[in-house]
Formats: structure tokens, C-alpha cells, sequence
């Protein structure tokens, strides 16, 4: 329809976030198009993770305005939960539980049908090895279930922290349908592989000590670009 | 913020202080049994009084902490809380000293009443360490926010449990404490009772507006010495409120 | 929220038969401690008042150990993280660890009660089960409720095995109270007597007060 705008999935002004007394994010404004995806680089500690916790709802800002996929947070946080997958640096799975039982559990609590978390096993490759305990699996199995769980719900945005990491490069191709491009969902991506990054984003943002030191769409940043804000 | 009517305040809590004073040791009859020693009943009963209220009082600003997220109600909680506990050890000092006197033991477990007070202090001692012991200040608040709340809650009950517990076998012994007070008894009872309530919410403010200041103070410092705002400058773990 | 607490105390009774962390100690514990009383208190058998309380002391310590572990799991594996995201009341939370909690207890009493009656009892306690059976359970409840309360404030904690005992021996002295009161005339030398239905009532109404406080505080806990 002529003018129709869809609206942003996410649409930051201005976010805050402290630790006490340290700021932990500070300026953030951006506004990512649904089915696009934002690469965040930048050094340990930059706040990278801050972000992609408050917009999983996982804490609240203390300065600006969140809204994501057209709620308010934190105050409608609650409608945001079932439609957001978070992937994060742990794979927030129980270690003595089996793969399968950590997808029940999660299936259960989401909501969803048992079969999705079967399916989910199969594509990443996980499937023979479902029935045993998370804590016998490496750190690359345990990388792809949590993958599974992170996408259990079907989510319309996805939030990743470095999904590639701890994956060999068959596993890596297993699951890139699933976390990539192709998948469809908005997504927010942290990876420490610049030039991959950047492939994969069409927004770049690039903090440094919490504040944002580049925002740009991906074709006008160079690899260079993005390798300043490390040193 | 804090500040307000703190003059009159302090004011108003020495005149009552030395009024009580002057009542007690001029006016209050002398106890036939127990002598010269029984008027410590007036500093006794209404320090407990005024602590248990102290108590509640922290519980009160919880709620409205986690109503409305404003730090302003967490520092009144702490400041209740910790005033409320000095005030305890002050009641079980007196009550103790009073026991020893009149019935020649430090401690009594006939008194339920005491005994309550006991359980109460024990609990609110926590209070502290449960503060210290969370790092992140906005998590240490609302902890202690919770915490306070149950606790306050708890004070009804646990005296009714102990009072139930005791009040079968041992008859109660300082029935003083109950309605049956001599008119000018009464009348010190309630001054002193008053100008320690007074006293309280007076050294709750002196407490408030002490905190109020470092904490402006520190953050001018921060502003000063921060050439680069992002510079993260280490404050100590505190069991206060550090910041508004 | 039904799903959701159903969810959840599965999972942690499936963990723990499958990792036995919390029962097996908690009741070991126990029986240590009654042999640990059989000594210190040079007797060969206790009965009454003396009875009780040395049962009701053991048990709150029992679950002490208990509430220790209760979000040990949630805390250290991201548990917390992963039921924060699902579209679930965080309420389900405090209902599914109280009640796993209160599982905890139950299959604890089933064998420290008759190793407690084997090792000191003198008299019999066999005409008295159901009271003793209905004492337990509406304690078990209180601890439960308390319990869960104070695990999740001391889960928050970096002293936590500290923080928690301190916490909840004043926190759960007036169901201690009503418990030792309500059982004592149960295991009496002569005889069980009849229970004074009042201390019944103080359980009754101690359950109740912290079941409401805690339903509606512990969202605050969870925030962040």
C-alpha cells in the first residue's frame, strides 16, 4: 500500500544502563527494519551484552526509550517474552538434565508442542546424541542445543551472541539456515569476526565503553572501520 | 530533601527529652516493691515501643519503594531499620539491667514480651549483613526491600506465637505493662513515650540529611575528577544506600 | 501459570533423583544429629516436651540445608535467565520451588520421623500418626513458604550458606513454636494426648501470612 511504513522492530532513544556507579551503556539511539540485522562489535566489555539483555528483557534501562517490536520496555515487557530468542554467552541449559529434557522443560514453558524441539535436534544435528546429559556434550553440542532453545518458540527476533563460536565448520553450515540470513527473523548479532560480521548486517553499531562510536549502514563500513574501535 | 522541620525537631525532642526527665525523677511515684530502680521502665518500655514501630516503619517504606522505585524510600527504610536496631540493643539493655534489679536475673523467659523483642532484634540483625553482602545497588535495595517487608509482617505473629507459648505456664511477671497504671505513672509513661518517639524521627532526619550530603558530595567529586566520563571510579561495598 | 509451575517442579524432581544432591543429605543429617543429641544429652530415650523439641529442632536444620540448594541450580546454570524469557507469571516460580521444597521435606520426614522414633523415642508414637501427620504437613507448609522466600533473598547474596540460616531460624521461630507445642502431648511416656487444635491454628495462620507476602513479593526479587 502506498506510504504504509512498517514499523521498526527496534527503536532505541537515547538507552542508559548502569552497573551502580558504572555506566554500562550510555546514548544508544538506533531503529532496525523487521528482517534486517544489526552487527554490534566491540571490545570486551564495551556493553555488548548489556545490550542485548535489555532488549530480551532481561534488564531494564535506566535512561531512554526501548521499544521493541512495537512494545515498551519495561513496562510491556511481558508481551515481548514469547516473541524474542536470546542466544547468550552461557547455553542456560541444566547440566544434568539430557538435551531432550532441556527442550521439554523450555517447550513447556513457552508453550510449544514437543515435536518443534525434535525437529530443532535434527537440523543442527544433535539427534543421536539427545539422551545424554548436557554436561557430557562439548562445548560446540552444547552450543548447538542451546541454539535450539534459543529457538524453540519460533521467535520473531533473534538475539545472538557469537552463535558460531565453538562450531566446526559442519556444524557451522547446520545451522546457518536456522540463525542466518535465511532465517527470516530480525536479528541483533554480536560476533567477534569482523569480516563476517559485516557480511551478515545490513546495521552496523560499534560501541566503545558503552557509548556508540559508529553506526552505520553495513556498505558504508569497511573492515578497517570496524577494527578501530578495538585498539 | 531530608531536611525539612529539622530544626524544630530537635527543638521539640529536647524540650520532651528534659520534660521526661524532670517528670521521672520529680513527678513518677517511687515503686513500693521495687524502689528507686523501677523508673527505668519509662526509658525501657517506650524504647521498645518506639523500636517496634521503627521496624514497621522500614516495612512501610518498602512497599512504597517497590511501588515506586524511588531510592528516596529505600534510604528511609535503611535509616528506620538501623536507628530501630540501636534502639534495641538499648531496650534489651534496660530490660536486662531492670531484671537483674528487681528480680536478680540478667534475663527473664517468663516476660514474653522480652522475649519477642529478642526474636524481633535477631532477625532485623541481619538486616545489615544482608545489605553487604549484594554488591549491585539497585539489587541490595529492592533485597532489602523485600526483606524488611517480611520482616515487619513477622512482628504480629512471632509475638503472638511467643505470648501463647509462655502465658500457660508462667503467669506474667511485669504487669506494669498493662493498663492498670496510677494516673501520674501514666502521664510520665506518656511523656517519656513521647519524646522518645520524637527523638527517633529526629535522629531518623539528622541521619537522612547526613546521607543526603555525602552522597551529593561524592558525585560532585565524581564530576570534578572525570576528565573522561566513562571512567569507572570503584566505590567501597556498603551496606547503605549509596546513591539516590 | 498452571503449565509453568507444573514444568518446573518436574524438572527439579527429575534432577533431583537423578543427582540426589538434597534429600539423601539433608536426611543424613538428621540422623547424625539424632545420635548427636542421644550424647548431648546423656539420655537414652527422650519423651514429651524434650521429644519434641529435639525432633522440631533437627528438622528446621534439616531444611535449612535444603533451602540452601533450592536455587543453587537456577543461579549457577542460567536457569534464572531461561525462565525470565518464557511468557510465564514469575509468580509460577515461587509456587514450583515451594512446592518441589516442600516434596524435599516430605520424602525427608517419611524416614528421619521413624528413625527419630527407633533411636529415642521411648514411648510409642503409633496411636498418635494422623495428628503427627497433619502437625507435619502444615509445618512442612510453613517451611516451605518461608523457606523458598529466604532462598531466593539469599540467592542474591555472595554469602549465601551464611545468609540463609541466619535469616531463617528467627524467621521460622514462631512455627518452631507451634510445632514443638502441637506435638509434645503427642509423644508423651503415658500415652499420646489429645493435640491442643490452638497451636493448629497459629500453623494454620502463619502458613497463610507468609503464603500471601511471599506471592506477592517475589516478582521483586526476580527483577533486575
Amino acid at each position: 500500500m502506498a506510504g504504509a511504513e512498517a514499523a521498526p522492530a527496534i527503536a532505541l532513544q537515547d538507552l542508559g544502563r548502569a552497573y551502580g556507579e558504572r555506566v554500562a551503556l550510555s546514548g544508544v539511539t538506533l531503529s532496525l527494519a523487521r528482517g534486517q540485522t544489526l552487527a554490534v562489535f566491540g571490545a570486551n566489555g564495551a556493553g555488548k551484552t548489556t545490550l542485548l539483555r535489555v532488549l530480551a528483557t532481561l534488564l531494564r534501562p535506566h535512561a531512554g526509550e526501548v521499544v521493541v517490536l512495537g512494545r515498551r520496555l519495561p513496562r510491556e515487557g511481558w508481551a515481548v517474552r514469547g516473541r524474542v530468542g536470546l542466544l547468550a554467552h552461557e547455553p542456560l541449559l541444566y547440566r544434568d538434565l539430557t538435551a531432550r529434557e532441556n527442550l521439554r522443560f523450555h517447550a513447556r514453558l513457552h508453550g510449544v508442542a514437543g515435536g518443534r524441539g525434535e525437529e530443532l535436534l535434527e537440523a543442527v544435528g544433535m539427534a543421536r546424541r539427545g539422551d545424554e546429559p548436557v554436561r557430557s556434550l562439548s562445548r560446540g553440542m552444547a552450543q548447538r542445543v542451546a541454539i535450539c532453545r534459543a529457538l524453540l518458540h519460533e521467535p520473531e527476533l533473534l538475539l545472538l551472541d557469537e552463535p558460531l563460536a565453538n562450531l566446526d565448520p559442519g556444524a557451522a553450515g547446520a545451522v546457518a539456515p536456522l540463525v542466518g540470513r535465511g532465517s527470516g527473523a530480525t536479528r541483533v548479532l554480536i560476533s567477534h569476526d569482523v569480516e563476517q560480521g559485516l557480511a551478515e548486517a545490513d546495521l552496523v553499531l560499534g560501541l566503545r565503553g558503552g557509548r556508540p562510536a559508529l553506526l552505520a549502514p553495513a556498505g558504508a563500513v569497511s573492515a578497517d572501520d570496524v577494527r578501530g574501535l578495538y585498539r | 530533601m531530608f531536611a525539612r522541620g529539622l530544626k524544630p525537631l530537635s527543638i521539640a525532642s529536647v524540650v520532651l527529652v528534659v520534660g521526661a526527665f524532670a517528670l521521672v525523677f520529680f513527678y513518677a511515684p517511687n515503686d513500693a516493691d521495687q524502689g528507686f530502680i523501677q523508673k527505668i521502665f519509662y526509658l525501657h518500655v517506650p524504647l521498645a515501643i518506639v523500636a517496634l514501630f521503627g521496624f514497621v516503619a522500614g516495612g512501610v517504606f518498602g512497599i512504597r519503594y517497590l511501588r515506586d522505585g524511588d531510592r528516596a524510600h529505600d534510604l528511609r527504610s535503611y535509616v528506620a531499620i538501623h536507628l530501630s536496631l540501636i534502639f534495641g540493643v538499648a531496650t534489651l539493655i534496660t530490660g536486662s539491667i531492670w531484671a537483674k534489679a528487681s528480680w536478680g536475673h540478667w534475663w527473664l523467659w517468663d516476660e514474653p514480651t522480652l522475649v519477642s523483642f529478642l526474636i524481633v532484634f535477631l532477625l532485623y540483625a541481619c538486616y545489615t549483613p544482608l545489605r553487604f553482602s549484594i554488591e549491585d545497588p539497585e539489587r541490595q535495595a529492592r533485597t532489602a526491600a523485600v526483606f524488611a517487608i517480611t520482616a515487619g509482617a513477622f512482628v504480629p505473629l512471632n509475638f503472638l506465637a511467643v505470648r501463647m507459648a509462655e502465658s500457660l505456664a508462667h503467669p506474667r511477671v511485669l504487669s506494669e505493662t498493662g493498663g492498670s497504671m496510677p494516673g501520674d505513672m501514666y502521664l510520665t509513661f506518656l511523656v517519656s513515650l513521647a519524646a522518645m518517639a520524637v527523638l527517633f524521627v529526629t535522629l531518623c532526619k539528622y541521619e537522612l540529611t547526613s546521607k543526603e550530603a555525602s552522597m551529593r558530595l561524592r558525585a560532585l567529586k565524581r564530576r570534578l575528577a572525570a576528565a573522561d566520563d566513562d571512567a569507572w571510579t570503584p566505590t567501597a561495598r556498603s551496606a547503605a544506600p549509596q546513591q539516590l | 501459570m498452571r503449565r509453568a509451575v507444573e514444568a518446573v517442579v518436574r524438572k527439579d524432581l527429575r534432577v533431583e533423583l537423578r543427582t540426589g544432591e538434597a534429600v539423601p543429605a539433608m536426611l543424613l543429617f538428621s540422623v547424625s544429629t539424632f545420635v548427636l543429641f542421644h550424647f548431648a544429652l546423656d539420655r537414652r530415650s527422650v519423651e514429651g516436651d524434650l521429644a519434641a523439641g529435639v525432633l522440631w529442632v533437627t528438622l528446621l536444620f534439616a531444611a535449612v540445608l535444603g533451602i540452601t540448594r533450592l536455587f543453587v541450580a537456577e543461579r549457577e546454570q542460567g536457569g534464572f535467565d531461561g525462565f525470565l524469557l518464557a511468557p510465564v507469571d514469575r509468580t509460577s516460580l515461587f509456587v514450583a520451588k515451594a512446592a518441589v521444597l516442600f516434596c524435599f521435606l516430605v520424602a525427608v520426614e517419611l524416614a528421619a520421623v521413624p528413625a527419630f522414633a527407633i533411636l529415642l523415642l521411648e514411648p510409642s508414637p503409633w496411636g498418635a500418626v494422623p495428628e503427627l501427620v497433619a502437625v507435619l504437613l502444615l509445618a512442612d507448609l510453613g517451611v516451605a513458604v518461608v523457606g523458598t522466600l529466604i532462598g531466593a533473598l539469599g540467592i542474591q547474596t555472595r554469602a549465601r550458606e551464611l545468609i540463609v540460616p541466619i535469616l531463617a531460624l528467627p524467621l521460622m521461630l514462631p512455627l518452631a513454636i507451634a510445632a514443638a507445642r502441637a506435638t509434645s502431648p503427642l509423644l508423651l511416656e503415658a500415652g499420646a494426648q489429645a493435640l491442643p487444635g490452638r497451636w493448629l491454628v497459629v500453623l494454620g495462620l502463619y502458613d497463610l501470612v507468609f503464603g500471601l507476602l511471599a506471592f506477592a513479593v517475589f516478582d521483586f526479587l526476580l527483577e533486575e
